[in-house]
C-alpha cells in the first residue's frame, strides 16, 4: 500500500523533468533518439534491495515512456533474497545495496549464471532519531558499536548506558531486516562483522515502517538508507556521526548528498549496485534497459534522494556493459568505507 | 441423514452428487490434516536441532540473528498481552451492549443496531492494523507520553473493539434463548429490569456467554495483521503494554517476509511457532464447544 503511495509520489516528481527532458532529446538529438524510439516488447524482471528500490523503480516507470510494452516489474526482497533468486537465474537484474558475497558467487558459478556489476548510486546509512529527542547531538562509531555489538543484547537498554550524560530511560532500537544489505553493510562497519548484531530490536524489511516507527517514539533510535531520511525530513533527525579519524573530516559529520560525495562521512557511505545477467543483456529490452538506467543515472538518482555517482562512474559503467566484462570487483565482500574515487578506480580496473 | 426415500438411492446420478458432496465436506478435513501434518513433521524436526527444554526455559527469542536463541515465551507473552488488552476492552463492552440489546432495547432498535454492530466484523484487519497505527496511537500518545509508535496497548484495544461484535452477538443469542418463564418469575417477585439482567439472564446464559469469551480470545490470538501493523517486531519478555513486542503470528509475518530458504532452523521457526498457535487455538476452541454444548442442553 505504501509503495504505491510512494509510486506516485516518484511519477509525480518525475513527469515534468522527464518531459522537458525528451523534449530537449527529440530536439536536438536527431539520429540517436530514432534508433532508441524503436519499440521492442519484453519483460524484465528486478528484485532484491529496498534501499535500490526507489531508483530501479523510478527508471521502470521512466523506461515505460519510451518502451510502453516491456514489462519492468521490481520485487523488494532484499539484497540477500534477491542474490538467491539471481543465483538461481530466476531474475535478469538484482538490486543490490552491498557487492555479491562469496557465497553467493559461488551460487551464480553452480548455475553457470554470469553478470555484469555496476555500480549506480552513492548511499549514505543514516542514524535517525526522533525530532522530540532533545540529546543525542552526536554519536561515536565507538558507542555504536556498543549499542549494536551482540553482546548488547538485553544488556544495553538505556540511554545513559551508551553515553553517561544521556538520560537514564530506555532506548528503543530500529533497523533493516537481516536480509538487507543495509543491515550487512552496517554490521560489517560499525560492529566489524558482516551479520553480526544484538537481536532484540524492531526489525522490518519495510524502510516505511522504519520510519513509522522513529517517527512516532522519542525514545526511538535506528538506521537506514539515506534516501529515505531525505524523504522524511521532518520528521525525522540525523545523528552525526564521529569516526574518530581526523584525517577524513573531524568531529561529527552530518550525513548530506556533499558529506558523502567528498567521502567523509564515514564509515556509513557505500556505493551501490544492480547486477545484470549476462544472458538476460543479449535480450533487446534487457539492455535498452540498462543504457537508459546508465544515461538516466545522473538525473534521476538525485531525485529519489540519492547521490549520483561521477559522469565518469556511468560511463565506465556502460563500456563494462558494451564489453559485457563480467564478474566482481570486490572478491571478498563490501568494503567498508570505500570513497567515490577508490570505486572508480576498483572500476576502471580488471576484474576477479 | 437421510432425506430421501430409499427409491432414489439407486439413481445412478444420486450417486454421484452423494459422492461428490461427501468429496467437497472431505476436502476441508483433509486440508487441517494435512496442515497439521505439515506442522508436527516440521516441528518435530526443529526439536531435533533445539532442545525442547530451553524452547520453554530461555527468555530470549532471536532465531535470525548471530545468536541464536529459541525461548518462545517472548512472543508467547507478546500474544497473551494483545490477546489480554483486547478482551479488556471486547468483554465489558461486548457483554453490556449484548444485555442491552437482549433486555433493554424495543424490537426496532435492536434490529437496526444488531446489523450495524456485526459491520464491525466485516472491516478488513489490515483496515484496523493502519487505524490503529496512524490514528489510535498518535492519540494516545496526547495523554501517554511515554507510549512508543508501535505497542502493544493500541493495536490491543482496537483488536478489542474487532472482536467485539463475536462476543455481542454470541453472548446475546445466549441470552436470548433464556426461557422468558424465569424472566416472568423473577419480574412476578418484584425484581427490576436491572435485577433480572445480571441475577437472572446472565447467570442462565453463563456458559453461552463464556463460550464467546473463549472463542473471542481465541479469534485475538489468531489475528495477524493488526498486530503485524501496529505492535512492532521486536520480541521481548514484558508486561509493559506501552513498548513495542511482538507476537507469534506477527513473527511469522515477518519471516515470511524476508527470503528464508527452505529447509534452514530459521524457516522451521515458522512452524515451531505455528504449532504453538494451533494448539493455543485448538484447546480455547474445544473448550468453547464443550462449554456452547452444556448450554444447550440446559434449556432445550
Amino acid at each position: 500500500m505504501k509503495r504505491t503511495n510512494m509510486k506516485k509520489l516518484f511519477s509525480g516528481l518525475l513527469v515534468f523533468p522527464l518531459v522537458a527532458a525528451l523534449a530537449v532529446l527529440y530536439g536536438c538529438g536527431g539520429g540517436e533518439a530514432q534508433v532508441d524510439a524503436s519499440k521492442v516488447a519484453g519483460s524484465i524482471t528486478v528484485d532484491g534491495s529496498s534501499t535500490v528500490y526507489p531508483i530501479t523503480e523510478a527508471m521502470a516507470e521512466e523506461f515505460r515512456r519510451e518502451q510502453p510494452d516491456v514489462k519492468v516489474t521490481v520485487g523488494v526482497s532484499g539484497t540477500g533474497g534477491g542474490f538467491k533468486k539471481f543465483g538461481r537465474g530466476e531474475i535478469d537484474i538484482c538490486d543490490a545495496s552491498r557487492p555479491i558475497k562469496d557465497s553467493e558467487l559461488r551460487a551464480t558459478r553452480q548455475n553457470s549464471v554470469e553478470f555484469v556489476e555496476l555500480p549506480v548510486a552513492y548511499d549514505g546509512i543514516a542514524i535517525l532519531v526522533n525530532p522530540k529527542n532533545t540529546w543525542c547531538r552526536s554519536i561515536t562509531v565507538q558507542e555504536l558499536k556498543r549499542l549494536w555489538e551482540p553482546s548488547a543484547q538485553n544488556k544495553v537498554s538505556r540511554w545513559n548506558q551508551v553515553r553517561p550524560d544521556w538520560p537514564d530511560r530506555e532506548i528503543h532500537l530500529f533497523g533493516p531486516g537481516v536480509d538487507s544489505g543495509t543491515y550487512d553493510y552496517f554490521t560489517g562497519a560499525i560492529v566489524g562483522k558482516e551479520g553480526a548484531s544484538r537481536g532484540d530490536f524492531t526489525s522490518s524489511e519495510d524502510d516505511n515502517v522504519l520510519v513509522q516507527g522513529i517517527a512516532a517514539d522519542e525514545l526511538a533510535l535506528g538506521f537506514f538508507g539515506y534516501a529515505y531520511y531525505e524523504e522524511n525530513k521532518d520528521r525525522l533527525r540525523a545523528v552525526p556521526v564521529d569516526d574518530g579519524k581526523p584525517e577524513n573530516g573531524d568531529g561529527p559529520i552530518v550525513p548530506s548528498v556533499d558529506t558523502v560525495k567528498n567521502s567523509t562521512y564515514q564509515p556509513l557511505s557505500r556505493p551501490i549496485f544492480i547486477y545484470v545477467r549476462s544472458q538476460a543483456l543479449d535480450r533487446p529490452e534487457v539492455s535498452l534497459f540498462v543504457d537508459f538506467y546508465l544515461k538516466n543515472a545522473t538525473a534521476l538518482v538525485g531525485q529519489v534522494g540519492y547521490i549520483p555517482l561521477p559522469d565518469e562512474a556511468y560511463q565506465l559503467a556502460q563500456a563494462r556493459v558494451e564489453r559485457k566484462v563480467t564478474g566482481t570487483v570486490f572478491a571478498g565482500g563490501s568494503q567498508v568505507g570505500m570513497s567515490v574515487q577508490d570505486l572508480l578506480r576498483k572500476e576502471s580496473g580488471s576484474t576477479e | 441423514m437421510r432425506l430421501l426415500p430409499k427409491s432414489f438411492k439407486a439413481n445412478k446420478r444420486e450417486r454421484g452428487i452423494e459422492l461428490f458432496l461427501l468429496f467437497c465436506a472431505s476436502v476441508s478435513i483433509f486440508t487441517t490434516l494435512g496442515i497439521i501434518a505439515v506442522l508436527l513433521f516440521e516441528t518435530v524436526d526443529f526439536f531435533r536441532e533445539v532442545s525442547i527444554v530451553s524452547f520453554f526455559t530461555d527468555t530470549e527469542w532471536t532465531p535470525l540473528f548471530a545468536q541464536k536463541r529459541f525461548g518462545i515465551w517472548p512472543l508467547l507473552t507478546g500474544t497473551i498481552l494483545i490477546s489480554g488488552i483486547a478482551m479488556l476492552v471486547a468483554l465489558p463492552a461486548g457483554l453490556l451492549s449484548s444485555l442491552y440489546l437482549s433486555e433493554y432495547a424495543p424490537e426496532r432498535v435492536r434490529r437496526a443496531v444488531k446489523p450495524v454492530l456485526e459491520i464491525l466484523a466485516g472491516i478488513p484487519t489490515v483496515v484496523y492494523g493502519y487505524f490503529a497505527l496512524l490514528f489510535v496511537t498518535p492519540l494516545l500518545q496526547r495523554f501517554l507520553p511515554g507510549l512508543a509508535g508501535f505497542n502493544a496497548l493500541s493495536p490491543g484495544i482496537v483488536m478489542g473493539i474487532m472482536i467485539l461484535p463475536l462476543v455481542s452477538s454470541l453472548s446475546e443469542d445466549a441470552m436470548q434463548a433464556v426461557p422468558r418463564s424465569l424472566r416472568e418469575g423473577a419480574y412476578a417477585l418484584g425484581s427490576t429490569n436491572l435485577q433480572v439482567s445480571f441475577r437472572i439472564v446472565v447467570p442462565a446464559a453463563f456458559s453461552g456467554i463464556t463460550a464467546s469469551f473463549i472463542l473471542a480470545v481465541s479469534r485475538a490470538i489468531g489475528e495477524t495483521m493488526i498486530v503485524a501493523i501496529a505492535a512492532g517486531q521486536q520480541p521481548r519478555l514484558t508486561a509493559n503494554p506501552l513498548v513495542p513486542i511482538e507476537t507469534m503470528t506477527a513473527y511469522i509475518v515477518q519471516v515470511s517476509m524476508g527470503d528464508t530458504p527452505v529447509g534452514t532452523l530459521e524457516y522451521k521457526t515458522i512452524f515451531v511457532v505455528g504449532m504453538m498457535l494451533f494448539l493455543s487455538t485448538l484447546v480455547l476452541n474445544i473448550l468453547s464447544q464443550r462449554l456452547r454444548a452444556r448450554f444447550r442442553e440446559v434449556y432445550r
